[in-house]
């Protein structure tokens, strides 16, 4: 069907006023806008008759979902002493009538629609206020439907209880468009016990965040649809969408980076706020759809060809990822308590192994000077969080309690507790033996898992998203494998970087993320994360990696080196 | 978490023992008072709209402190919190507010014809005047706690009032959100505007998510009489001007927050405020008034002299940079402003400073002259 215009002209009045209203005469802003930007959309406004005008082109809507109409009320009258919308309802509705008499009519939404005129002509309608107007600008004839009113329930009465009982009955229906608005309606759950004076409850659009200057992957997929949905859902250890997004709402992005923008508070997390997360993790796993595809695990590091690089250009190997504890809260939500108990778990487990991977644990709170300089100079030691990525998301509460680092005695075996996630587990040296830094990855991994499962533990995994970790960026693997190596010849050539996108690599400076390179030396790792197994990308790397010292070394000679075909992303 | 309460039934699974912070590198006045007991007898409690303990310490627990400057370390999500956690709360406030007991009561006095004098500040030597207090609108969750719902409902009401005023109080409001360029540079050369709080006491507590939602200045046109929405009270409220009349600036200030309690009165909304506490505040810092009156002074013979803290500290003044809070001098110049905040009226603290300063200045003009100030030297107040 054609596009529709709607013009939605809000009459915010104290009075019960259920009369068809005089013809106005305005000047609707034309112009096709998107949903989104209905909110943007610059406002005329009769302050005497109180009533605000907007108009947009919505394609394939009959009628404007009502999740709109509350986000556009809030957005004109933010007070709540002023309007008081408690229940919707269609103006043909028995509801109007009781409510009228009673004088609790305090809004109507009226809205036109082009062409539907003359098949509905007044005297056959019931609806008292369709009535045809002519707009001038348009030269078209137009009616006024009067589609929804608002009105004041009294909380006390039966007719309010009836109302709380029915939550979908005639309410939802009348609007269609199936937007997901029971939270609108009435009031959001309570998180606290019943009785005594309790939070001040605002409906969804009241709290929707304002995200129109944001640029992440959270803001791009949060609609007020989704948070009125989610709002009121809390995972079982009581993490809520509030708590998930506040990241993402704290820190608005940048315009070339795209940041995730949300975090997971418990495993439960990414089923409870499914709606939102999938779409997320589809965006920043580059299409990975959590709905219909299923994650590979696979630690068999004697899988891995090769691995061995030419030390003249990779000066070091190094293997990342991290591990929860299935069944503790993660790093934003957890009590002090189940964060000590992490770091005791992690530490009982990590006693336990045994030659070339023993070592020894340095908790933050108890490091000597000595120690806490050598862990420095051997560049383990990790500091509190400063950036408000993390710190928006309470990740450094409670720094340094049950914080600390684990390094094996040959220091090439590392782990983290409790800084981003519970567990980071690093496998590293110097030199271009990925395949050993690999083998020690794995064997590492595998025996820390079987040590916490003989004490009754596990990681957290599943077969839709693999490891779960705290951000959704790091889901599937968690994986990051990389080497610092010097392309002196080929950092400078123009293909560099979709060389480098086609072998599925990024770079990044030797300082780790968001740092600038040195010299000529670039950290080189794998760009997925989720969808392919460790083996898979730690071979990618590999592969890669041989790639770009082929090329630079032709480049020495004199040669010219090709583009690689793209590689495929999900195998 | 500071903003809900969701896991404090998580918690109740683990013992006292095992989720009681590690306090032993702490200087706060919340680390000097929690003791194991007090943290296994409040843990369980919370306020109606949901602020646990645990919401309350956050900021004390992640902010050691400083050997030399003792911080509160604790702050409240709600009106309620000081009575919920008064076994917390109230020796804090103690120890914080120079002995206040749980039984004293606290006496309001807004009215700028009980000040004496004040309007003969030498201005060769007090170079501006300052009042500033803060306000709470009842019903409302405070800035570590409040949902954004909340903090716009605060912002509406708060446009709303401040939009009725008139006289040489009509101004006008700006959102941080909203603010143009030219506006925002405006602001910023009045040294009116604002930023997001970077200081980690206040970003521990929660009181800066989802900034700049909600959040405003709002002045009047001749630039006297400020309001700063949501930061880190509902309301700041600051009368400035150049110049030594601290009389003015006094008068303006209360009948600027007389007409604004009116006008909330009017729309059925009320401040915050009882008779033991006076004025609730989210810092326990800043409770009874709320006040801080203070003048820039020139003083760089007496900020010199070796009595100049011990005159400070008998007329209970402190001394600041002009930069505010934690900075410093520069030039000879300091910010002297009142030390108490509760068991004392507006009127008395403004007169103490009042009186304060006259004094001071007399000193360093005697200073100056190469006399001897030792007979000038105050009681202790």
């Amino acid at each position: 069907m054609d596009s529709c215009f709607h013009s939605f002209q809000f009459i915010i009045s104290g009075e019960c006023d259920p009369v068809p209203l005089e013809e106005e005469k305005v000047t609707p802003p034309c112009g096709k806008v998107k949903q989104k930007e209905v909110l943007a959309t610059p406002w005329h406004c009769n302050k005497e008759r109180h009533t605000y005008f907007c108009s947009a082109a919505l394609k394939k809507v009959k009628a404007l979902p009502l999740y709109l109409i509350a986000t556009i009320l809030q957005k004109i009258r933010p007070t709540s002493a002023g309007l008081k919308y408690l229940a919707v309802c269609d103006s043909e509705s028995s509801r109007l009538a009781a409510a009228a008499s009673e004088g609790r009519v305090i809004g109507r939404l009226l809205c036109w629609e082009k062409g539907r005129y003359p098949q509905h002509s007044p005297a056959s309608s019931s609806n008292p206020s369709v009535y045809p107007s002519v707009c001038p600008f348009f030269k078209t004839s137009f009616i006024w439907r009067d589609l929804v009113c608002f009105y004041r329930v009294k909380m006390a009465s039966s007719f309010a209880r009836i109302l709380s009982s029915k939550r979908k009955v005639g309410i939802l229906s009348l609007v269609g468009a199936g937007s997901l608005t029971v939270g609108f309606f009435l009031n959001r759950e309570q998180h606290v016990n019943a009785g005594a004076h309790v939070r001040r409850i605002y409906p969804p659009s009241a709290e929707y965040p304002d995200l129109r200057k944001h640029n992440n992957c959270m803001a791009s997929h949060l609609s007020p649809a989704v948070y009125a949905k989610l709002c009121n859902k809390t995972t079982p250890n009581g993490y809520t969408l509030d708590e998930a997004i506040q990241t993402g709402v704290d820190n608005p992005g940048h315009p070339f980076i795209k940041t995730v923008g949300m975090v997971a508070g418990d495993e439960e997390s990414y089923e409870v706020f499914a709606d939102l997360f999938n779409p997320v993790i589809k965006e920043r796993h580059n299409g990975y759809d959590p709905c219909n595809m299923k994650h590979p695990t696979d630690l068999d590091s004697s899988k891995i060809r090769g691995g061995q690089f030419d030390e003249k250009y990779v000066l070091s190997s190094r293997v990342r990822t991290g591990r929860s504890i299935r069944g503790l809260s993660l790093p934003p939500a957890c009590t002090r308590a189940e964060r000590r108990e992490v770091e005791k778990v992690v530490v009982d487990a990590l006693a336990g192994l045994k030659g070339d991977l023993a070592g020894k644990y340095y908790s933050l709170t108890q490091m000597t000077e000595q120690e806490q300089q050598q862990l420095i100079d051997d560049h383990f030691l990790f500091d509190k969080p400063v950036s408000p990525l993390l710190t928006c998301a309470g990740m450094a509460r409670d720094w340094p309690d049950a914080r600390g680092i684990w390094h094996n005695n040959e220091k090439t075996f590392l782990v983290w507790i409790n800084e981003e996630d519970h567990t980071r587990v690093i496998s590293m040296e110097k030199g271009g033996n990925m395949r050993r830094v690999f083998e020690r990855f794995c064997k590492g991994l595998q025996e820390v898992e079987r040590l916490i499962q003989e004490k009754g533990w596990e990681f957290m995994w599943n077969e839709r998203l693999g490891y779960i970790l705290t951000c959704p960026s790091n889901l599937g693997t968690g994986l990051r494998a990389g080497v610092h190596v010097t392309l002196p010849r080929l950092s400078k050539d123009a293909r560099f970087p979709k060389i480098l996108d086609n072998l599925r690599l990024q770079k990044r400076g030797t300082g780790g993320v968001d740092t600038a390179a040195v010299g000529n030396t670039f950290d080189i790792s794998n760009l997925d994360r989720l969808g392919q197994s460790e083996v898979q990308l730690v071979q990618t790397v590999i592969d890669g990696v041989n790639y770009l010292i082929e090329c630079e070394k032709k480049l020495e000679r004199g040669q010219d080196i090709k583009i690689p075909a793209p590689i495929s992303q999900f195998k | 978490m500071p903003f809900g309460n969701t896991h404090n039934q998580l918690k109740m699974n683990y013992t006292a023992e095992q989720e009681y912070p590690d306090l032993s590198k702490h200087n706060n006045h919340m680390a000097k008072v929690l003791t194991l007991e007090m943290y296994a007898n409040l843990r369980d409690k919370q306020t109606p709209s949901g602020f646990t303990l645990d919401d309350v310490i956050q900021t004390g627990v992640d902010n050691p402190g400083h050997p030399f400057i003792m911080t509160v370390g604790c702050v409240a999500g709600d009106e309620e919190t000081y009575e919920v956690f008064k076994d917390l709360l109230d020796p804090v406030i103690e120890d914080r507010h120079g002995g206040y007991k749980p039984t004293d009561k606290h006496k309001t006095d807004l009215n700028p014809d009980n000040l004496q004098g004040g309007d003969d500040l030498d201005p060769n030597y007090v170079l501006s005047s300052r009042v500033r207090t803060g306000r709470s609108i009842r019903g409302f969750c405070l800035p570590p706690h409040c949902s954004r719902g909340e903090r716009r409902g605060i912002e509406g009401l708060s446009v709303e009032a401040l939009g009725a005023l008139d006289g040489d109080l009509k101004g006008k409001y700006y959102a941080l959100k909203d603010m143009t360029e030219e506006e925002q540079q405006q602001l910023i050369d009045d040294h009116f505007l604002f930023d997001k709080p970077v200081s980690p006491l206040l970003l521990a507590s929660g009181m800066a998510r989802d900034w700049p939602d909600a959040r405003g200045i709002w002045h009047n046109d001749n630039k006297t009489f400020l309001v700063w929405v949501n930061e880190e009270d509902h309301l700041r409220v600051i009368s400035m001007q150049k110049g030594g009349n601290m009389k003015e600036v006094f008068t303006r200030f209360c009948t600027g927050l007389t007409k604004i309690e009116e006008l909330f009165k009017e729309k059925g909304h009320e401040f915050m405020w009882n008779e033991h506490l006076g004025y609730v505040l989210t810092c326990p810092s800043n409770l009874g008034t709320g006040l801080r009156g203070g003048v820039h002074v020139k003083l760089p013979n007496l900020s010199k002299h070796e009595k100049f803290g011990e005159i400070l500290k008998r007329l209970r003044l402190q001394k600041r940079g002009t930069g505010g809070v934690d900075t410093a001098a520069v030039g000879g110049v300091f910010d002297i402003s009142n030390a108490d905040r509760l068991g004392f009226s507006e009127v008395e603290l403004v007169q103490m400073v009042v009186d304060g300063v006259k004094l001071l200045v007399d000193m360093e003009k005697c200073l100056e002259a190469g006399q001897s100030i030792d007979d000038l030297m105050p009681e202790q107040k």
